[in-house]
């Protein structure tokens, strides 16, 4: 499972920085979306995920023995994935007045606040 | 008693939430703003003295106990930090009156504001690694948005660029974030410098320092990292190109300080910090050589923050005590002085009706004082003593020459005269030059029709600024004394693990 894991965070973030690069906004969005999807799973992952032991104490016992699930990392992929989202709507609507302001989508088009006049 | 450090978060968030029930108001949302910040900076004043006086301040959110709930700490590098941001946030405020259109105030300019400053005031005082990234999170949405407002072609050609890459960043901290978690599983600072010494299978330590070094390298505008910052901030209005100068790289800034020193000694991660040294040079070239090359003042200026962040990175690569007080004393005269001299590119705006320095010219004439007030913030910032600039330099250079780091010094003095240069070089196109299009007379300026209160507006916070920058100049010793103080409670953690874990109830 951990290997599967491994390798969907890879392909991920290959993906995401593959289509960041990209001239077309769109695809930007789609990296940058990626590459938050690959951070909250590399959380998930990387706090080690065991599977049936929930954190509960267990009834007469004072402390519950390890191995047991983690919640603290799936609470902190909860809040970056609320964060992302938010970030993420805000980017698309950006993208999409910037596209109906500048008329086009090239990135490579926009450079007037790069350039000396 | 430090129940007051939840004040600086929680007095913007009210105000925002109270601004919001009355977009039309704006009215109120000026008085709101201008009363706020005046708050907050009573309040952060109240915790530095508190904190001068004793011990850090901390306070566990929700009772929870230290490694499990969020801490909110406040030592004396945060209390700085946090006056320094009350400050700006109140010139801010008045400028914002004197300047942002009605438009822009009833799409909720104002509220934007407060949750910008709640979000840098977090990031300042939590203790709590997540919490940082969310704190990041709550100021960069709100400036986004800042950014972004008016809808210009300009500036949402500039917010794409700032906006794709701060969530870039925010992607990489928040991996870096996972990471250390699951190395460590503690995500408090104080908690993590315990426990970083003593982990077992330290392979991954670098890593996430360097992911750390790089996501916070952006926010900071570090070389090579900066392109999103001259590239975005001179397209938003005067006061928030303002506000983001003085304030959002420090923030990146104090955050590299906080890890690579309360958290990430230099035995963890020693090449971090030689890292650090060649990147702050590199820094300070890059910033400088593509400042001179400018026309418009507010790229011009943006360049310099870039530039000025080089010496600050410099000094926290040092590591020594003074190298620590003179990075937390460059932060607190960069923070006044460049802030100020936006304010100032914004009152050149209004009187001429550009910010391009070919098409302005002759202010010094009709306008002698405005020369006087550009003047201060410019020299202070080349470092001409007795400004603040000067000392703030002299303690960087001089922990630079102790830890024999020449080549650096060579390159920061350089990169000072290159400084010199470029102010020279905005006062001698906008105030000393003939004005290249003398017909427009100047009663016609779009400054003169502005209302006696709206002028008084503009210039009050740049008189406030510069009193600042002379004032830290002249009393150089208590400034010295906070700093110093700052600088050894960083390089001694122990007292702020003592007080984060040690302060259960």
């Amino acid at each position: 499972m951990i290997l599967l894991l491994a390798l969907i965070i890879g392909v991920l973030y290959a993906a995401g920085t593959y289509l960041v690069l990209r001239r077309s906004m769109v695809k930007v969005i789609f990296g940058l979306i990626f590459l938050g999807h690959a951070a909250n799973l590399t959380i998930f992952t990387v706090a080690r995920p065991t599977k049936g032991v929930p954190a509960f104490v267990p009834e007469n016992a004072l402390a519950i023995a390890e191995p047991f699930a983690d919640p603290l990392p799936q609470a902190l992929i909860l809040t970056a994935i609320v964060i992302g989202f938010g970030v993420q709507a805000f980017t698309i609507v950006l993208f999409k007045r910037t596209y109906q302001t500048l008329g086009t989508e090239d990135l490579d088009e926009m450079r007037s606040t790069d350039t000396l006049e | 008693m430090n129940r007051i450090i939840v004040l600086p978060v929680l007095l913007p968030f009210v105000s925002a939430v109270i601004m919001m029930f009355f977009p039309r108001s704006a009215v109120l949302h000026r008085a709101l703003n201008v009363c706020v910040t005046l708050a907050l900076c009573a309040v952060s004043a109240v915790m530095l003295s508190d904190v001068l006086g004793g011990e850090i301040l901390s306070l566990q959110v929700g009772g929870w106990q230290a490694p499990f709930g969020i801490s909110l700490v406040a030592d004396t590098l945060s209390c700085v930090m946090l006056v320094a941001t009350a400050l700006i946030g109140f010139t801010t405020a008045l400028y914002s009156i004197g300047t942002i259109d009605r438009e822009r105030e009833h799409h909720y300019y104002h509220p934007l504001l407060q949750l910008l400053l709640m979000g840098i005031n977090g990031a300042f005082l939590t203790g709590d690694i997540f919490n940082l990234y969310v704190w990041f999170e709550v100021m960069l949405i709100s400036s986004y948005v800042l950014m972004v407002l008016g809808g210009r072609p300009e500036q949402l050609e500039g917010a794409i660029k700032y906006v794709t890459l701060n969530l870039l960043s925010s992607a990489i901290f928040l991996a870096a974030v996972g990471i250390l978690y699951g190395m460590s599983g503690t995500l408090n600072m104080a908690d993590l410098a315990q426990r970083i010494p003593l982990l077992e299978h330290r392979e991954l330590l670098s890593v996430v320092a360097v992911l750390f070094m790089i996501t916070f390298g952006v926010k900071a505008a570090v070389f090579p990292l900066f392109f999103w910052l001259p590239a975005s901030y001179h397209t938003p209005p005067v006061a928030v190109s303002a506000v983001f100068a003085g304030l959002m790289t420090k923030v990146g800034v104090y955050a590299m300080i906080r890890m690579f020193t309360t958290v990430f000694t230099p035995d963890d991660a020693a090449f971090v910090h030689q890292f650090l040294l060649a990147v702050s040079g590199l820094t300070m070239v890059t910033g400088v050589l593509g400042a001179v090359a400018q026309y418009d003042m507010r790229r011009l200026l943006s360049f310099h923050i870039v530039s000025q962040i080089g010496y600050m990175i410099f000094a926290l690569a040092i590591q020594s005590p003074l190298a620590l007080a003179g990075s937390l004393f460059y932060i607190v005269h960069n923070i006044a002085a460049k802030t100020n001299l936006f304010y100032v590119s914004g009152l050149v705006q209004r009187l001429k009706g550009s910010f391009d320095l070919r098409e302005i010219g002759g202010l010094y004439g009709p306008f002698p004082l405005l020369g006087l007030l550009f003047l201060v913030p410019a020299l202070g910032l080349a470092g001409i003593p007795p400004l603040s600039g000067f000392w703030a330099k002299l303690m960087v250079l001089r922990a630079g020459l102790e830890a024999e780091h020449y080549l650096t010094v060579g390159v920061a003095l350089a990169v000072s005269m290159l400084t010199l240069f470029s102010m020279i070089k905005i006062w001698n196109e906008a105030f000393l030059k003939d004005d290249p299009r003398p017909d427009q007379s100047n009663e016609e300026s779009e400054f003169h029709a502005l209302r006696t209160g709206r002028k008084v507006m503009m210039i009050a916070p740049v008189v406030l600024l510069g009193l600042v920058t002379v004032a830290a100049g002249l009393w150089f010793e208590p400034v010295f004394s906070i700093a110093d103080r700052a600088a050894s409670e960083l390089l001694d953690a122990g007292s702020y693990i003592e007080s984060v874990t040690g302060a259960r109830r």
